[in-house]
């Protein structure tokens, strides 16, 4: 099955890459942007069709490696086989 | 002074770190590849260098900060080991927990690559003792993500316990309270952002670098801070 | 497989003349594949074809050259048992396109044409011709290519220690990126490109292929493919990771007895690697296609032979040798495959699903590869205009502010603070602190001194003119470091070669160029041609880039910008007549593009050069700046912002025009700071050689005085020059 991970700065964090995204966007004449958010998405093929092994081994990975807890959150979502 | 310094898959300064730290120490300087999963015996000192170690991909620091050799350099760091960690070495240890806070994107989202004022915060540890207190020095900056950030609690921390070893006068990446290097709580553990081993030589424009690697020399045969 | 076509015979940018000329070889209509084959081999990039009977021209030889062009990279000898190993190359049309991946592929590429020869890649420089900066697409193509060399240089460890940035409307729609690499090898480990020994493994290493860039049939390929939906991205991306752990795995195997041949695969990926290297070494290759690492399912053998991803290497490796090399291709975590061997047969063979899919002769090809002396329509040669100082309608302080801060003359420290110019901790000399940067061979106390020049406006008034300057230029920054110019990789960016005004300019710009180099002893050792650098029928003003290569014996004499102390003197080498038709000035402050550029005195430049370095060699010039463009006062601004330091300038009675004694172009000339007690006898030596000095200024002050003129402060000099790059890239 495959997993679908969501990764993004905790709230508070500054990401100057979104800020000048909405900059941007504001200078191309969007007036109505309030405010950008940068997420990166991970899919992660797995061999298990087990949700709940898949899950708790994705979880693993993001603990692990995928995020880095004193900057990120992250966001598992389990999906079909694509 | 046993000093080896780690190469891992994209480290790019681990010559330049190597030639550094063998001018002012005087004897050779091991080399270790990152799959090692021992470290020599003797060791004084393991320098973490700067590159792009897998290319920054995920985070920089984050996978280099997962291989074998690491884990027992947080070992030998809880043994009193001295560690030092330059630009992406530093971004390692945050990664491997050995330093808290995280380096990401510059402020200006550029690259930023040249020489910056600091200011030495202590004399306190082993990487600063040759310094006179309060020393200002110039030495370059070379990085995409030397933004220094951490909580309130783990900042003011920091500023209580005398860790922040340097301090930017010019602040090039937007790092919180201008923090340029921080000390681990043994005090034994330095990562910083700025390149001492790039000033070590007259010929490549300075030798404001050089009393880091002095203290260490001090350090070792004095045995501790 | 689908039928040859003269509609697939047109896509593949192939004439009816060259397809009869492949049947021929064959003695049979060519399949897909191998038309794709002729395709790639016979294409400009790879044959040369409308330039070959114009580059012979060139000297490319001199004692210490090793190996000139032909190879992977020119070759020099340094002294100590070492070389210097380099080569610049064009990225122009993916630049434009992405700029951001088509300039760090383009130092990729560069960066293992180098290492391919064995050599530790130790800098990179970057010439880089944009469009007008108030153009729209200026600013994100500029932003682009920067990040882009940047973000590989940078990853890969190699410093970016020089190069040049223009701007000019005339390249709006076609953006130069001109990559320059140098390495550093032992000379009796210097790897070539030719296969030999019949039986030997051909192996490929480095990245997995994908459908990256495949250019052949420019994308009339779609017709070609299964899946409607696979669609080829015609933009290679980099990824410098990868090289490095290439750079460091190859360079480990080259310490080892194990490699025969080398090459890198650029464009037109395996096939034109392969070719090559047997047609360098008259072998024959057979390859199974089945082998190669793929990074995509379903590719077909067009598609595996012609991809350009990045990031792999065709080798030769002796036999018995190939466990060895698996292994430390393994420690480095990258892909090595046996894919083929070498023959006997002459003949390239290509086998997929274990039936032959192309057979083609090697040597046929390269000698039947079509060579065009195309029509040629010399250019005119231009006259100079005049301008008289009642035809100015500012004071010279205002244009020397207006020249410091102009896009061709402002600051580039927002461009070189994103590359990383120190990693490897042997810059002596770093962008905008010299004429050429200057960097250490690793554990001796000798240097490297490395510079790029064109100046496109010369070249477009007179190509043969621009192209004896543009190397004139190269040899005097060489020699304003202190170092002996060895020789030259080129890059020679031009239009439509088959519109008989650009093929002119060409020829002429090629003609200027031999002259110099002969006269300068300065031999072309490697390069590259870029054709059809027009959109709309409009070209690029002519471009032949130089990269200049130079060595000092002594690192310690390098010598940059700045002076180092107060009340020294400004000698100024080289006689002005206050050339200012072509110039910057003309240019910039009365908005004048006219006029014959300023003619170079070979023998002149030879002997000022000369003069010059023996006075480094001697310890007596404490900072020294050749004068280019914007002339005397811009020189001596330069060096009064790299030092912090102002200074005084005299201008002599009797001077026919201030703005052409200031701003003039004259060629052949330097300024230098000596102290008052060395100035004697410097100026006694240029009496006895030959040479025209004279004293024109003293450094002191905070301020630069231009004659009894009012003081122009540093700090608003600073501002101007500062200021340029700051509006255009900050919000």
């Amino acid at each position: 099955m495959r997993a679908r991970v969501e990764i993004r700065f905790r709230p508070g964090v500054l990401d100057p890459e979104a800020a000048a995204i909405a900059r941007a966007l504001g200078h191309l004449g969007f007036a109505g942007v309030r405010g950008v958010r940068r997420a990166k998405v991970l899919e992660i093929d797995l061999a298990t069709e087990d949700a709940d092994a898949a899950r708790a081994e994705v979880e693993r990975m993001c603990e692990v490696l995928l995020a880095n807890p004193v900057i990120e959150t992250y966001r598992i979502e389990l999906l079909d086989r694509g | 002074m046993r000093a080896a310094v780690v190469t891992f898959p994209g480290s790019n300064c681990d010559r330049d770190l190597a030639v550094a730290m063998e001018r002012v120490f005087g004897r050779p300087v091991r080399r270790l590849w990152h799959g090692e999963t021992e470290l020599p015996a003797d060791l004084d000192l393991v320098g973490l260098p700067g590159g792009f170690t897998y290319g920054d991909y995920l985070r920089p620091g984050a996978i280099a900060a997962r291989s074998p050799i690491v884990r027992e350099i947080v070992r030998f760091a809880r043994r009193g080991g001295l560690v030092l960690g330059i630009c992406n070495g530093f971004q390692i240890l945050t990664e491997a927990g050995l330093l808290p806070g995280a380096l990401v994107r510059n402020r200006r989202l550029l690259f930023v690559c040249r020489s910056v004022r600091l200011r030495v915060e202590t004399t306190d540890s082993p990487f600063t003792r040759a310094f006179p207190q309060g020393a200002e020095i110039t030495v370059p900056v070379a990085h995409h993500d030397g933004n220094y950030l951490a909580d309130a609690g783990t900042l003011a921390r920091l500023e209580d316990e005398g860790r922040i070893a340097f301090r930017y006068l010019d602040n090039p990446n937007g790092s919180a309270r201008d923090i340029a290097g921080i000390l681990g709580e043994g005090r034994n553990v330095l990562g910083m952002m700025p390149h001492p081993e790039r000033v070590c030589d007259p010929r490549l424009g300075g030798t404001d670098g050089v009393p880091l690697f002095r203290s260490l020399l001090e350090a070792v045969a004095g045995g501790g801070s | 497989m689908s039928e040859i076509t003269p509609e697939t015979v047109a896509a593949h940018g192939l004439t009816p003349e060259e397809h009869a000329r492949i049947r021929a070889i064959l003695g049979r209509e060519p399949n897909l594949v191998e038309l794709g084959i002729f395709s790639v081999m016979w294409s400009e990039h790879c044959s040369y074809k409308s330039s070959k009977v114009h580059l012979r021209r060139l000297p490319t030889e001199a004692p210490w050259v090793v190996c000139g062009p032909g190879e992977n990279a020119g070759v020099v000898d340094i002294g100590e048992g070492l070389v210097a190993v380099f080569k610049m190359e064009s990225h122009n049309h993916p630049s434009f396109i992405e700029p951001y991946q088509g300039a760090a592929t383009g130092v990729g590429g560069i960066l293992r044409d180098v290492f391919t020869m064995g050599a530790r890649p130790v800098a990179l420089l970057d010439a880089l011709r944009f469009g007008d900066p108030a153009h729209p697409r200026t600013r994100h193509l500029l932003a682009g290519v920067v990040a882009g060399i940047g973000g590989y240089g940078n990853c890969v460890g190699v410093p970016t220690v020089g190069g040049e940035t223009t701007f000019h409307r005339r390249y709006d729609g076609n953006i130069l990126v001109n990559a320059m690499c140098v390495g550093i090898a032992r000379r009796d480990r210097v790897f070539y490109a030719r296969a030999a020994g019949v039986g030997n493994p051909v192996v490929y290493v480095g990245a997995k292929t994908g459908r990256d860039g495949i250019h052949g049939a420019t994308m009339a390929s779609a017709e070609f493919s299964e899946d409607a939906e696979a669609k080829r991205p015609t933009v290679q991306v980099g990824d410098p990771f990868t090289e490095k752990l290439l750079i460091e795995a190859c360079l480990e195997l080259m310490a080892q007895d194990c490699i025969v041949a080398i090459q890198d695969m650029g464009a037109a990926g395996l096939t034109s690697s392969s070719f090559e290297m047997a047609a360098r070494g008259g072998t024959g290759i057979e390859l199974d296609l089945d082998r190669v690492p793929l990074r995509e399912e379903g590719m077909s053998p067009y598609e595996i032979l012609l991809s350009e991803s990045q990031e792999r290497m065709l080798m030769v490796l002796r036999e018995g040798r190939e466990a060895e090399a698996r292994r430390i291709f393994a420690k480095w975590e990258l892909d090595f495959a046996v894919i083929g061997r070498v023959t006997d047969t002459g003949r390239l063979v290509v086998r997929h699903g274990g039936t032959v899919v192309a057979d083609v002769p090697v040597a046929a090809v390269a000698e039947a590869a079509p060579v065009y002396d195309r029509p040629c329509t010399p250019p005119p040669r231009p006259v100079p205009v005049v301008c008289h100082d009642a035809a100015v309608p500012v004071t010279p302080e205002e244009a020397l502010l207006g020249l410091v801060g102009a896009p061709d003359l402002a600051s580039r420290r927002w461009i070189f603070q994103q590359y990383d110019w120190q990693v490897m901790a042997d810059t002596v000399l770093g962008p905008g602190m010299a004429d050429a940067a200057v960097v250490r061979v690793h554990g001796t106390d000798r240097a490297l001194a490395l510079t790029t020049d064109c100046t496109p406006r010369y070249c477009e008034a007179d190509p043969f003119e621009g192209g004896k300057q543009a190397v004139a230029e190269a040899f005097r920054n060489l020699c304003a470091v202190g170092a002996r110019p060895l020789a030259v990789t080129d890059c020679l960016n031009f239009g439509n070669p088959e519109r008989p005004r650009i093929m002119g300019q060409f020829a002429a710009a090629v003609d200027g160029m031999a002259e110099a180099c002969r006269a300068l002893d300065f031999p072309v050792v490697s390069g590259n041609v870029s054709f059809y650098n027009e959109t709309d029928g409009r070209a690029i003003p002519p471009t032949p880039q130089v990269g200049g290569l130079g060595l000092l014996e002594e690192v310690d004499r390098a010598t940059g910008l700045a002076f180092d102390r107060p009340d020294l003197l400004l000698v100024l080498v080289g006689l002005g007549h206050g050339w200012l038709s072509c110039s910057l000035f003309l240019r910039e402050i009365l908005g004048r593009e006219e006029g014959a550029p300023p003619p170079v005195d070979l023998a002149l430049e030879r002997r000022h050069g000369t003069f010059v370095r023996e006075q480094i060699a001697k310890g007596r010039v404490r900072a020294c700046h050749d004068l280019s463009d914007g002339g005397l006062a811009v020189a001596l601004a330069e060096m009064c912002l790299a030092s912090g330091i102002g200074a005084r300038l005299v201008i002599p009675d009797g001077v026919p025009g201030r703005f052409g004694w200031l701003f003039g172009e004259d060629q052949g000339r330097y300024l230098l700071a000596v102290t008052p007690e060395d100035a004697p006898l410097l100026l006694a030596e240029a009496r006895a050689a030959g040479v025209v000095a004279r004293t024109v200024a003293r450094t002191g002050g905070d301020a630069l005085i231009l004659g009894d003129g009012p003081p122009i402060s540093l700090d608003e000099l600073r501002a101007r020059h500062e200021g340029f790059f700051a509006r255009l890239m900050d919000e």
